[in-house]
């Protein structure tokens, strides 16, 4: 009995291992050499240059990188992650958007009880919603810190300018998003919150009907920026709907176009930026 | 032999690495991090719903989304063309202009502060203090009637604020109307000649290199942005409500 007896590591012993990281190519081996794993995949991945090329070329998801890039673009000093987070945020919110989508029609009668039935009686609603308003919120922060760092990093400088400037439509359509949708959940907050948003429209020069020089165009408060926005001389159900189309379909398609151009010229403007 | 100095351990390293698997896995860490922070987020704090939407009851205050306070406190200074419609321009204009007026070729790709004070100085100003700095105050400190409430104070509905703002021309002894608009038009035309006059004689030997039409759209950008502060400073401290009064417009 006692030959059988297993041998126990000392803790010093143990120690050393987690502190060479000999013991993770332990469990790496052990795991890759077991039946399931054997069974399960028919070959290994050699770490070589050559496969790691292959991995981002070869994968239509991962292929928008580049191949190699330089040492400074790792450090999160450098990038502070926040473009990417952007992105990640936009993604989690058209996830969330679309299952809620399935539960919220946006008509005057029903807007705001299928958000009591969304919270209440849906399964995983309340998350769902919980999720989608708090990822716009942090998307609205995130872009503003990413172009904070852009800025201070000096990257909009040659030959970045013109991405630069899709940036900033982005930064308008992130808030022209997170606006939209503010009037969604059809309660006071959302109603009052966009009635002062748009009663800006209203004082627009020559084409809103309180603003400067509008009785030269002949604008009317049933006929000027702000009623083509609203649909009506007020917030009411047909801005309700203006904007959930907006919000939904119009907005998200342009600024995912600007978003494919925004990413394309990172690659073709050479890269992330660094010191030259 | 032993005397050697130990070298960097950066000494050596490739200076381009490949993305598989260094960046990748960087990429998986934080989405992994950021799913979890949202996650959880969402489970402990409830999005918002307050009753129906009803357009008889307007309520004191009433916001618009916290990213907009800023623009919204603006209004406190300026008329809703300019802070609703013309001040957003120029902000979208004016960031987009920045790689194109900002010619200094330093500072490409790094972070630096002396190689370009003028530009960090110009864009933390705007962002800080123009933009998130409102933004708190209009979140935090405006209550009903869009009146100023410290975090400790009640916010009194009834609160009466008097209203003793007067224009410029008014307090300058000017007291008939055509007379006004010509002294506020004065003011202000003056202010952005001379702003530019100014910019260019400081800068002369910069125009040969910079060019005339990038120095004059960055003095116009900057002018705009200087008089939002000189127009919230006067009526702030001056109790000054316009500067140029017309039949058409007020500024």
């Amino acid at each position: 009995m006692a030959a059988n007896k297993p041998e126990i590591p000392s803790l010093a012993d143990i120690v050393a291992k987690v502190k060479s990281g000999e013991i993770f190519d332990e469990i790496k081996k052990s795991i890759i050499s077991s039946q399931v794993w054997t069974s399960s995949f028919r070959h290994g991945y050699a770490d070589t240059p050559r496969n790691r090329v292959l991995q981002i070329v070869s994968n239509v998801w991962l292929h928008l990188h580049p191949v190699k890039i330089h040492r400074h673009a790792l450090r999160i000093r450098f990038t502070w992650c926040m473009g990417g987070i952007t992105f990640l945020l936009f993604l989690s919110t058209v996830v969330t958007g679309v299952i809620l989508m399935f539960y919220y029609r946006p008509v005057g009668e029903y807007a705001y009880f299928d958000m009591k039935y969304l919270q209440y009686d849906v399964p995983f609603g309340m998350l769902m919603r919980n999720m989608h308003r708090w990822a716009a919120h942090a998307m609205v922060i995130t872009v503003w810190l990413h172009m904070f760092r852009v800025f201070l990093t000096g990257s909009y400088k040659p030959p970045r300018e013109f991405n630069w400037v899709i940036g900033v439509f982005l930064v308008t359509f992130t808030l022209l998003l997170s606006f939209t949708g503010y009037l969604l959940p059809w309660d006071q907050l959302s109603m009052w919150a966009v009635t002062v948003g748009t009663n800006m429209a209203r004082a627009t020069p020559f084409l809103g009907h309180e603003g400067p020089f509008a009785e030269f165009v002949g604008v009317t408060p049933r006929y000027d920026a702000r009623s083509m926005l609203l649909g009506g001389s007020l917030v009411g159900p047909p801005a309700l709907l203006r904007f959930y189309v907006l919000h939904c379909i119009f907005i998200p398609l342009v600024a995912g176009a600007l978003m494919i151009v925004h990413f394309w010229r990172i690659r073709k403007d050479g890269g992330i930026s660094g010191p030259l | 032999m032993a005397a050697e100095a130990p070298k960097k351990k950066v000494e050596g390293l490739p200076e381009k690495v490949h993305v598989w698997p260094y960046l990748v896995r960087l990429e998986l860490l934080c989405a992994i991090l950021v799913a979890i922070a949202l996650t959880v987020w969402s489970i402990v704090i409830d999005a918002p719903l307050e009753e129906a939407a009803n357009p008889t009851k307007t309520p004191n205050p009433s916001k618009a989304p916290w990213y907009f306070l800023g623009l919204q406190d603006v209004l406190v200074y300026f008329d809703p063309w300019f802070a609703g419609v013309v001040a957003p321009v120029f902000i979208i204009v004016g960031l987009m202009l920045i790689p194109y007026l900002d010619v200094n070729p330093k500072g490409n790709g790094y972070y630096t502060y002396t190689e370009r004070k003028v530009a960090i100085w110009v864009y933390s100003f705007g962002f800080l203090v123009l933009w998130i700095a409102l933004i708190i105050m209009g979140v935090f400190l405006r209550g009903p009637g869009w009146n100023l409430f410290m975090p400790w104070q009640f916010w009194d509905p009834h609160k009466v604020v008097a209203l003793v703002n007067v224009d410029l021309p008014y307090a300058f002894g000017v007291r008939t109307y055509n007379m006004a608009m010509l002294f506020g038009g004065a003011v202000v035309s003056g202010y952005f000649a001379l702003g530019t006059a100014a910019y260019f004689f400081m800068e002369r030997k910069a125009i040969k290199n910079v060019g005339f039409m990038r120095m004059f759209l960055k003095i116009q950008l900057y002018l705009i942005m200087l008089g939002m502060v000189i127009k919230i400073v006067l009526r702030l401290g001056f109790n000054i409500k316009y500067i140029w009064v017309t039949p058409w417009f007020n500024i």
